[in-house]
């Protein structure tokens, strides 16, 4: 995942909650997989119908394909469902671009290899309005350089990611690994704890 | 410099910092339930590692429960199947559950603090947003996914990165009829949706040391709807007093040790916060949410905005949803018709709440085209409700009174609210399609609950104490 170019699919929409990524009723499985078929369900389909896909839904034009997402400011904000993430992963996506992300879907996606890129205001306006006007426009991210940039005209921005993430990112760790590594530490840190936190 | 309470609780948890990147936190305690574990614990299965500390992770069954006939098998598949996981894998990493059918069954910001299992001073988290809500207590706690309980089960610890800090002040007294909702509201509304995203908040100053710990666990509830990672509010003699002889409380000499370390846990004069904001408490109205998100709400007197009043970058959202809700820019709240009153959720299903609604109607009777539901947030405030004989109140005036769960707060159940229909709901959160498909949810207080629940529509409360 260090560089992804490809197409991508704009949602000019903001505040997108985890309700609407992947609606409550579906969360019911057990196993991390198969959530990407309902992903966005409510603004997927007609009255919950998967014969009667909704026209003018992003997901459902053939125009719009690839595998980063563009959505407005203050991405996946409400629930702590890693769900969410899950269901944006599985359907294909490999990244999330927006101006702002919740706190705990940032997390989320970042523990599930899916990368949150954020990008200023007016860059994500830019993009919005060339995916518009040309829907086939590709987008690159280059994670070792971290920059975002509209690969036909060369426009570029930085984003930023946490250090420790990116190496976890690039070598395929994840937290688990790291906590484990360091058992010997934690135990030592339980020992001394007070009474009154037991 | 003096420090936070959140400082001086952060700091006493790391275990070591990771240079340039997160810290790693110890977790005191670790909620779960049915719907963000099952994948937690397969993975621990697939790296094949114990629970390191079950005695310090609590389950219980909520998100998925029915609120009628808990006695029977769950009828839906899905969902039996996830309480059933619950159950085996609570039984094979050897953790307490307190699952269907027993005494401590809840939802899960319900339970811990009513048992004692929350307590000031830790760092508690649970797959679940509205852990904030234990925060209440003088507590770090917040919401994580499930990849990070998966973390916590195997290690106890978590990589964080220290959010910045917001202090909210609320100075003053609150009107008779304005409750912890409205205020939490009021400030959301203040804030926006995303106006405390990367912040963990203090709630303080005169109106929030008068609150009940109800009131401030309703208040803490809700600070992830402007994106805030937790809130929490110092502890005092009203949250000792609330603790004290709760079953998983400590007592005798652990009760002494502990409160000395409790009473000494406040922030310093002189510590620093990123941000300010200072409310005044007699500018606060009962609230009422007309939008998709909890920050579009206003005052129950005032009209929903007309669109000239809503910034450029927003107006499209604002149209979206008022497009939604079937509402229309410019119209007065007041007399604004409902359908159904749902009263519930880890917001405000405390016993606090069922008494209150239980005041305001007794010898009353519900509107007829109104269906009310009442779905206490534990087995415990059922318990205490009938004993109080706010069954029999709820009874004759047309309320229904159910089992405990998260219900109609997000319909994993049966419990959803009809397309189109508009749900006056004591719950946190009026996401489109959060109650069931195409449903309404219009967020306000217990008690302007309980009024919309008898006239049919939206009303002042203050007119009618
Ligand atoms: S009551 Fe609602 S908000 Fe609270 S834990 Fe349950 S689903 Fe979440």
């Amino acid at each position: 995942m260090r560089k992804i170019r490809s197409t991508a699919v704009p949602i000019p929409i903001e505040n997108i909650d985890t309700d609407q990524i992947i609606p409550a009723r579906f969360l019911k499985a057990t196993s991390r997989e198969g959530f990407g078929k309902n992903l966005f369900r409510d603004w997927r389909y007609e009255e919950d119908d998967e014969a009667r896909p909704r026209i003018g839904f992003p997901l459902n034009d053939p125009a719009c394909k690839g595998s980063i997402l563009v959505a407005g400011k203050n991405f996946g904000c409400g629930s702590s469902r890693e769900h969410a993430a899950w269901a944006i992963k599985d359907y294909g996506f490999q990244a999330v671009v927006s101006s702002f992300f919740a706190d705990i879907f940032r997390n989320n996606a970042l523990n599930n290899f899916l990368l949150p890129v954020q990008v200023s205001d007016a860059f994500l306006k830019h993009i919005f309005s060339t995916l518009e006007k040309n829907p086939a426009a590709e987008l690159s991210i280059d994670l070792d350089a971290q920059t975002l940039t509209m690969a036909a005209e060369g426009r570029s921005e930085p984003f930023d990611i946490n250090p420790y993430k990116k190496t976890c990112l690039i070598n395929g760790y994840d937290d688990i690994d790291y906590l484990l590594s360091i058992l010997p530490e934690i135990s030592a840190f339980e020992s001394k704890r007070p009474i009154f936190l037991q | 410099m003096g420090k936070t309470i959140f400082e001086k609780i952060w700091e006493s948890h790391v275990v070591s910092t990771i240079e340039g990147g997160p810290s790693v936190l110890y977790i005191d305690r670790h909620f779960i339930h049915e719907v963000t574990s099952p994948q937690a614990f397969n993975g621990l299965r697939q790296r094949g590692r114990p629970v390191r500390r079950p005695s310090q992770v609590v389950a219980t069954a909520d998100h998925n429960v029915p609120t009628l006939g808990q006695h029977l098998p769950i009828r839906e598949e899905l969902s039996r199947r996830q309480v059933e996981m619950l159950v085996s894998n609570s039984q094979e990493f050897g953790i307490d559950l307190y699952g269907l059918g027993h005494p401590y069954q809840g939802i899960v910001h319900v339970i811990g603090p009513e048992l004692g299992v929350t307590r000031p001073g830790m760092t508690i988290v649970c797959g679940d947003s509205h852990t904030s809500t234990h925060g209440a207590f003088g507590s770090i706690a917040f919401g994580i996914g499930t990849s990070e309980v998966e973390m916590v089960l195997a290690t106890q610890c978590l990589l964080q990165t220290r959010p910045r800090l917001m202090r909210i002040r609320v100075e003053g007294s609150l009107a008779n009829g304005v409750l912890a909702k409205d205020v939490i509201l009021h400030i959301i509304a203040v804030l926006g949706a995303g106006g405390a995203t990367g912040y963990f908040v203090e709630y303080a100053g005169s109106a929030i040391r008068g609150l009940s710990m109800e009131g401030r666990m309703t208040v803490c509830n809700m600070s992830i709807e402007m994106g805030a990672r937790g809130g929490l509010i110092a502890p005092d003699e009203t949250t000792f007093a609330y603790m004290k002889g709760r079953p998983f409380a400590p007592s005798g000499e652990a009760w002494d040790i502990s409160l000395a370390y409790w009473q000494n846990l406040s922030t310093d004069p002189d510590a620093h916060f990123d941000q300010e904001l200072l409310i005044d408490a007699a500018s606060i109205e009962p609230m009422v949410t007309y939008g998709t998100n909890p920050g579009m709400g206003t005052g129950v007197t005032r009209s929903i905005p007309s669109l000239s009043e809503i910034p450029e970058t927003e107006k499209n959202h604002f149209s979206k949803a008022l497009q939604y809700m079937g509402l229309q820019a410019g119209q007065p709240l007041k007399g604004q018709a409902v359908d159904y009153v749902f009263i519930g959720s880890c917001t405000n299903s405390r016993i606090e709440d069922l008494r209150l609604v239980a005041a305001f109607v007794k010898g009353k009777r519900k509107a007829d085209n109104v269906e009310v539901w009442v779905v206490p947030g534990s087995k415990q405030v059922e318990k205490a409700a009938r004993e109080e004989g706010i069954d029999a109140i709820f009874e004759q005036a047309g309320f229904q009174l159910r089992q405990p769960g998260c219900s109609a707060c997000l319909g994993m159940n049966e419990d959803k609210i009809p397309a189109g229909k508009y749900c006056l709901s004591t719950s946190n959160r009026n996401f489109e399609g959060r109650q069931g498909p195409n449903a309404r949810t219009l967020l306000a207080s217990p008690l302007t609950a309980a009024l919309a629940a008898v006239t049919g529509r939206i009303d002042d409360a203050r007119d009618y104490l």
